[in-house]
């Protein structure tokens, strides 16, 4: 499904700030692959998911996303298979316009082929309230408020339904749950785990949650540096406990995790 | 006193389309787009020169051509070269001056005499009597802000919407922001030049300058509309535009009349009703900050005055 080949990246090359953030890395996703993410702080995470969504172009290697090289394709073509979410629940969604408006935008995704003058119609309408309802919150019956009204929680449920609006490729997760309080947090793992399941998304998510890491999807990595140190799915993985995975990120790297918010957590 | 009322209704109705283009430029794109003084002028001079050689009806549609190409223009350096948007208005802005002279025929002023207009044929069909101006440039500006409003509610009206609302959104969504933006721009710009493409037939002239300082009043103008109307949809602020339009021009013609104010002082009066409005969110967080401030110390110096008492 995904294959990155070796890709680099460096900020401010040939400056006193030249950082590698990421360094000859090397990935394959199967087809339905759920994969969590755990590392340092800098250690190329949400650097990863930039360079595979397009924020920037990598210094070298490729992306190649369903057999498509999307190497040098510009961030919003990108977009119309890959859904994206992060950590700030403001920036998902468009505070001033209404619930349905952004599904809307949201759809605009498969709208490939209808001309840009259309308006919303009933039939979408009818999807949104539908797709609203499973949320489980009530919003089907707000579709005319503002998302600006909404809590951090009910617009982040939000922005994942609208990035799964249209089933994407591949879903790349950036700490998504990790500025909501834990009881909604859990609501929208809940969530993710629900649609990514149902829909067989293909799907990256990072955390710092070192249970949840272990509990959810198929696979999780350990990167270090602007890699990949550890990779590990099946059986393997199963057997794995939060000191196991400190372990192995010891033994790889050569040095103890850091990561404030995994120490606080 | 009717004929007061008259002529600020009709000059409102005439301006309002400059504040309506500010709605979609300022609080739609979230862009402060100050082509607005040059692209005026370029629709007013593209409508009287086409008055002139006797194509009134061609000089509308061609006015708001030009100005589209205006708000290309602005876009264009804004979104590919990278020049800060309030910097890349004033580029072109400046540019339009000489293009202005270049429509106008190289002369600062041009006039319509005896020459057929849009206003003087819709006189013809002659059965308004003295409100066909007002009529008319009604007619124009209801329609235009019935398709605006439409059009903002259309795919390519949303995505233009959620690039002023939340870019980050907007690029994690499949939409182009630098085609979002091209578009609202030129969109705009076509309304500014149709405003002064009715303006000049209207006034059957045009004049090098009279573009000045349009871009503050247009603001003002959107502001008044929205203190009165409240600015939470897109419905709200299109009328706002009009609505606030047509307040400002009637204060202009009650300090002409009364002269309560001089009219030279007005804008300057305009600059200072803007600066206040947009400064407001600021203000109100500075007299609050202080507010709090005030009762925190003097709470504080209570209690210094307990403790010594105390000691």
């Amino acid at each position: 499904m995904l294959d990155i080949k070796e890709i680099s990246k460096t900020f401010n090359p040939g400056t006193p700030d030249a950082k590698q953030a990421l360094n000859k890395l090397s990935l394959h996703l199967d087809d339905g692959d759920f994969v969590t993410i755990i590392g340092s702080n800098g250690a190329g995470k949400s650097t990863l998911f930039n360079a595979i969504a397009g924020s920037f172009y990598v210094d070298e290697g490729s992306v190649i996303l369903g057999g498509q090289d999307i190497t040098f394709l510009e961030e919003h073509k990108r977009s119309r298979i890959i859904g994206r979410m992060f950590q700030d629940p403001l920036k998902g969604t468009a505070p001033s316009m209404t619930i349905e408006e952004n599904l809307a935008l949201a759809y605009l995704r498969s709208a490939e082929g209808t001309s840009p003058f259309s308006h919303i119609s009933g039939r979408d309408k009818q999807i949104f309230r539908e797709k609203l309802s499973m949320l489980g919150m009530g919003l089907e019956d707000r579709m005319k408020h503002q998302v600006g009204l909404l809590s951090g929680g009910q617009r982040q449920a939000l922005t994942l339904l609208m990035a799964t609006m249209v089933t994407p490729k591949l879903l790349l997760l950036d700490e998504h749950t990790a500025a909501l309080d834990p009881a909604t947090a859990d609501k929208v793992i809940e969530l993710t785990r629900d649609i990514v399941g149902r829909n067989h998304i293909t799907c990256l998510m990072i955390t710092h949650n070192m249970k949840q890491a272990l509990e959810i999807g198929n696979r999780t990595f350990l990167m270090a540096d602007g890699n990949i140190v550890y990779d590990v799915k099946g059986e393997e993985r199963k057997g794995l406990t939060v000191e196991d995975l400190l372990e192995r990120f010891k033994a790889g790297t050569g040095k103890a995790m850091d990561n404030d918010r995994i120490l606080l957590s | 006193m009717l004929y007061i009322l008259k002529t600020a209704l009709e000059l409102g109705l005439l301006y309002s389309l400059v504040p309506m283009a500010l709605f979609l430029s300022f609080r739609v794109l979230d862009i402060a787009d100050l082509t607005t003084d040059g692209c005026f002028v370029l629709g007013a001079a593209v409508s009287v020169q086409m008055a002139a050689i006797g194509q009134p009806v061609l000089g509308i549609p061609l006015a708001m051509l030009a100005g589209a190409c205006a708000g290309f223009v602005t876009a264009f350096l804004h979104t590919r070269m990278k020049v800060p948007s309030i910097l890349a208005g004033i580029i072109t802005n400046t540019g339009l001056y000489t293009i202005n002279l270049m429509v106008m025929g190289w002369s600062s002023n041009v006039s319509l005499l005896k020459k057929s207009t849009i206003y003087s044929m819709f006189k013809g069909l002659g059965f308004l009597g003295d409100w066909h101006s007002a009529v008319l440039t009604f007619l124009i500006v209801g329609a235009i802000s019935a398709l605006l409003i439409s059009f903002l509610g259309t795919r390519l009206g949303l995505s233009i919407r959620a690039t002023g609302d939340n870019i980050d959104m907007v690029r994690a969504s499949s939409i182009n922001p630098t085609f979002t933006i091209t578009v609202g721009l030129c969109i705009a710009n076509a309304m500014t030049a149709l405003a002064g493409a009715m303006v000049g037939q209207y006034q059957k002239t045009v004049d090098i300058n009279s573009g000045t300082g349009i871009v503050v009043i247009g603001l003002a103008c959107l502001i008044i509309g929205e203190t009165v109307l409240g600015r939470r949809t897109v419905k709200k602020g299109a009328i706002a535009a009009i609505v606030g339009s047509i307040i400002y021009r009637i204060i202009y013609a009650v300090c002409l009349y009364t002269k309560v104010i001089p009219v030279e002082f007005l804008k300057l009066l305009t600059a200072a009703i803007v600066a206040l409005a947009i400064a407001f969110p600021a203000l109100k967080k500075m007299v609050a900050f202080q507010k709090a401030k005030t009762s925190h110390t003097s709470g504080r110096r209570f209690e210094a005055k307990e403790g010594r008492k105390d000691a």
